[in-house]
């Protein structure tokens, strides 16, 4: 009883598989544009690729292989899609909005009118059962969409950045409402948020360019992220390059020092990770083993936490305000990041 | 310059002499006119010039076309502009203050407007006839051959609605034959009728003699003693606020003279 | 109440409301002046004679037939056109359109030659013993013909702007493509239907060019309001001013009441974002 997916776009380099198990729920995270929609689009049926095929629960989705043809209208999937923005049926009540799916699966007006209240009380929204969407704020709309989604009985359930429309009060609610109501559910989350990731999904897949760069347990891709992507989001700088005797020599030539995996053959694709409090800023260049210092034009600074952090050369590094007032950091600048060689780590990419 | 103007105010003289002789001789305008004409063609030494505008009813379109064009061609240095309408549109533009130095109307019930709101120059001359004729499609599909076949049942026939002239001529011929016909459509216009029988929508339909012959061989007409207790009669006036009365008495004496008669007869009008 | 609102920042230059009132005012002129001309101790008399009753409840019948007629093919038209792309949809689009600036009477010489007894389908039409010409069926054709423009644009803007978010969020919960249809895609844009149908009729009202070419005019069959009015004109001028007036007033009360429907509407004012 899994979802299983394979498709092909080539008009948006889009190529893609995934498997999910029954009660599993995935987050999708990736930059704008790396197909996390057209992702979500192909399994709800929207758009068709060109080649592939999705199986869900035993039923076939889509098969496109050269000489069959199979293609599931949207309706028949039983992959329902909550996305970004609520989109309630502005001319129907919460109620009526929420009992479209069970009126659309062919239930009696009062079983889906029953169906509707059950979600609605559900997602704490039985208040509203009377609103129209109009009167609703989007914390509350969005809300009213999660049960809607919900009663329609998806076989896997499809969000698409359903946090990323609502304010900064409304989230955390609604963060909360989908990790009671996903658990025991199959389902598929887009994200930009790694706190999504990290309560909600079982397993992360970063999306890159059509393809997938990363896949793995939360935790793990978090603390070993090998994807630029994924570094970025778990907050960590991350060097790719190919391993070498001294460490990860990027294509660049820059060498990168560190604490190696035992694993690690030479010759191979390799990171090299470490957090921006483990870089110290220097006016000029230091010398001494095992340190790494690389020269670097300051592209910004920004505050982070109580720290200033400085963006260059495509790293960061964490340092305190005072330490930046007394170095008279400016862009434009340039400075030398120094890592000790231990805070490190390299493994395979 | 001098010259040209001194033979205006000759020409000007003159206009108003024919115009006020027109209005003596109410009973022969024909004759003034000719008289006139003769003396501006004939003789040639007032010289006409300048433009004026002829308000026309629609159904002359042909003939004075044809009769302005010939006038050009006569009279170097004039120029005659024809507007063609239905008879009331007309009326209705001129009463309105529309640029118009004659004016020919199909009906003496139009020019009577005009007259009776003074805006014509002295009593219009009656210059053409029309009578009405059948119109049937080439392959007269419902077989028509007289007036009295037009109410037979099933014949789709089309006429001029009551209001218009060519429907009035129509109820006249109804009422004096006592016949009841039964038309499938009352049009506006004569154009509108004929469009139906040339289209072949309807089966027959009534209009005037000159519109059968504009129509060649799209349409084929069929003559019926009765349309002569409707005969329609043509006027034509100058009308009070011309800027060249002379041009416009000199067109109009042409229209009435020979030339005239020769081509509205050609188009199938009779003579009043 | 609403007054207040006027009272904050438009952009609009100074210069613009003076361009407009000369534009209200070349609109609204001609009905004063055709107002001044009316003979108001005629006016009820003129108005409610037999030709001009039977005429107005001729015009009123024809263009709601014609307007059903606009609804029930200018909403797949506008769906068609609206939603799925297919080669030759900008040509169908424009031929579509083309009734918008065809002189009525052109529209009214194609109509014959379609539904008239030597036309393309008026042959097996007659055959059939279907006879269209001189009918009143004639007359809602010709409203048809030029209403069914300004329907499939309404509503085409309508869908447009609404986009198919929704639709697709109907499909994804499970509802087969006419409960899509049925239960969002036509509330959604009701009020761009209802605009379109309003328009359609109007325009239906004031049909007179193609309905003359085409359906003739015969009193109680084909000849309408504006037909009428152009008959009255040869004879009785009053008449006629006095039927222009009652046209303007039968305009002007469908418009204006059907133009206020939207607002208090079902769809608020976010609905199309």
């Amino acid at each position: 009883m899994t979802f299983e997916l394979d498709a092909t776009l080539a008009a948006r380099g889009f190529e893609v598989s995934l498997r999910l198990g029954p009660a599993e729920t995935i987050a999708i995270l990736g930059p704008n544009g790396a197909g996390k929609s057209t992702l979500l689009s192909i399994i709800s049926g929207l758009l068709r690729p060109d080649a592939g095929k999705a199986v869900l629960g035993g039923r076939v989705l889509f098969d496109l292989a050269a000489d069959r043809h199979v293609w599931s209208a949207p309706h028949t999937r039983g992959t329902a899609l909550l996305a970004q923005e609520a989109l309630l049926f502005p001319h129907l009540s919460a109620l009526d909005n929420v009992a479209f799916g069970p009126r659309s699966a062919g239930a009696s007006s009062s079983a889906a009118r029953e169906t509707a209240l059950h979600w609605l009380a559900e997602v704490d929204a039985g208040d509203l059962a009377s609103r129209r969407p109009g009167q609703l704020s989007g914390g509350q709309a969005q809300r009213v969409a999660v049960a809607r989604a919900l009663a329609a009985d998806p076989e896997l359930l499809l969000l698409d950045e359903p946090m990323a429309a609502l304010d900064i009060h409304a989230a955390p609610l609604l963060r909360r409402l989908l990790k009671r109501v996903l658990a025991g559910r199959r389902a598929i989350i887009i994200t930009h948020d790694i706190l999504d990731a990290l309560m909600l999904a079982d397993r992360v897949i970063v999306l890159e360019d059509g393809r997938i760069s990363e896949a793995g347990p939360t935790r793990e891709v978090l603390e070993r992220p090998r994807s630029r992507f994924a570094a970025g989001l778990a907050g960590l700088n991350l060097v790719a390059g190919t391993v070498s005797d001294a460490g990860v020599t990027t294509a660049q030539g820059m060498v990168v020092a560190g604490h190696q995996d035992g694993t690690l053959g030479r010759g191979q694709e390799g990171v090299a990770v470490f957090a921006p409090s483990a870089v110290s800023v220097f006016l000029t260049e230091e010398h001494g083993s095992p340190r790494n210092s690389f020269p670097v034009k300051i592209t910004d600074l920004e505050p982070h936490g109580d720290q200033i952090r400085v963006h260059a050369g495509g790293l960061s590094a964490d340092i305190t305000p005072a330490a930046s007032a007394d170095l008279g950091l400016t862009p434009g600048m340039t400075v030398y990041f120094v890592i000790k060689a231990a805070a490190i780590a390299i493994y395979p990419a | 310059m001098s010259m040209p103007r001194r033979l205006g105010t000759a020409l000007l003289v003159a206009g108003a002499l024919t115009a006020a002789l027109a209005g003596c001789a109410a009973g022969t305008p024909g004759a003034a006119g000719t008289a006139s004409s003769t003396g501006a063609g004939a003789s040639g030494t007032p010289k006409l010039s300048g433009a004026i505008t002829v308000f026309a009813a629609a159904s002359l379109k042909s003939t004075f076309t044809q009769l302005a064009g010939d006038f050009e061609a006569k009279n170097p240095g004039t120029k005659i502009t024809l507007n063609f309408a239905g008879s009331s549109d007309l009326v209705t533009q001129i009463t309105q203050g529309a640029p118009a130095d004659v004016f020919a109307s199909a009906d003496t019930k139009n020019m009577t407007k005009l007259t009776d709101a003074k805006l014509i120059d002295g009593a219009p001359a009656n210059f053409a006839t029309n009578v009405l004729e059948i119109a049937v499609p080439p392959s007269n599909p419902a077989s028509i051959g007289s007036f009295a076949d037009l109410a037979k049942p099933g014949v789709k026939l089309v006429v001029c609605a009551p209001q218009v002239p060519c429907g009035a001529a129509t109820e006249t011929v109804e009422k004096a034959t006592g016949t009841t016909l039964a038309p499938v459509s009352e049009e506006s216009s004569v154009t509108d009728v004929l469009g139906k029988v040339t289209s072949g929508e309807a089966d027959a339909g009534l209009v005037y003699v000159t519109d059968v012959k504009t129509a060649g061989d799209k349409v084929r007409g069929i003559p019926f003693a009765e349309s002569d207790q409707a005969v329609n009669t043509y006027p034509i006036a100058t009308v009070g606020t011309s800027q060249n009365k002379e041009l416009a008495a000199a067109f109009i004496a042409t229209v009435t003279g020979s030339e005239g008669k020769k081509v509205l007869s050609d188009a199938g009008f009779g003579t009043p | 109440m609403n007054r207040r609102s006027g009272t904050g920042y438009t952009g609009i230059p100074p210069w613009i409301y003076a361009i407009a009132a000369a534009g209200a005012v070349f609109v609204l002129l001609p009905l004063v002046a055709m107002v001044a001309k009316v003979n108001w101790p005629q006016f009820i008399p003129l108005i409610t004679s037999e030709s001009s009753l039977t005429a107005l409840g001729l015009s009123l019948r024809t263009s709601t037939a014609s307007t059903a007629a606009c609804i029930v093919l200018g909403v797949p038209l506008a769906l068609v056109l609206a939603r799925s792309p297919f080669p030759g949809q900008r040509l169908l689009r424009a031929f579509v359109l083309l009734p918008l600036v065809l002189p009525p009477v052109v529209g009214g010489i194609a109509l014959l030659y379609t539904f008239g007894r030597q036309g393309l389908l008026g042959k097996s039409l007659e055959l059939a013993g279907i006879q269209i010409a001189f009918s009143t069926t004639a007359v809602v054709l010709a409203q048809t013909f030029v209403a069914l423009p300004f329907l499939v644009v309404s509503l085409e803007g309508a869908l447009r702007t609404a986009g198919n978010k929704y639709e697709a969020v109907a499909a994804t919960l499970g509802a087969r493509p006419s409960t899509v249809l049925r239960r969002v895609t036509i509330p959604l844009v009701l009020p761009g239907l209802a605009a379109g149908a309003v328009l359609s009729f109007a325009r239906s009202l004031g049909e007179f060019g193609a309905t003359l070419t085409f359906a003739g005019s015969l009193q109680g069959v084909t000849r309408t309001l504006p037909l009428e009015i152009y008959l009255q004109r040869e004879t009785d001028a009053d008449a006629a001013v006095a039927l222009s007036l009652l046209l303007v007033a039968v305009a002007v009360a469908v418009v204006g009441l059907s133009y206020r429907r939207p607002r208090i509407g079902v769809a608020p004012e976010g609905a199309f974002r």
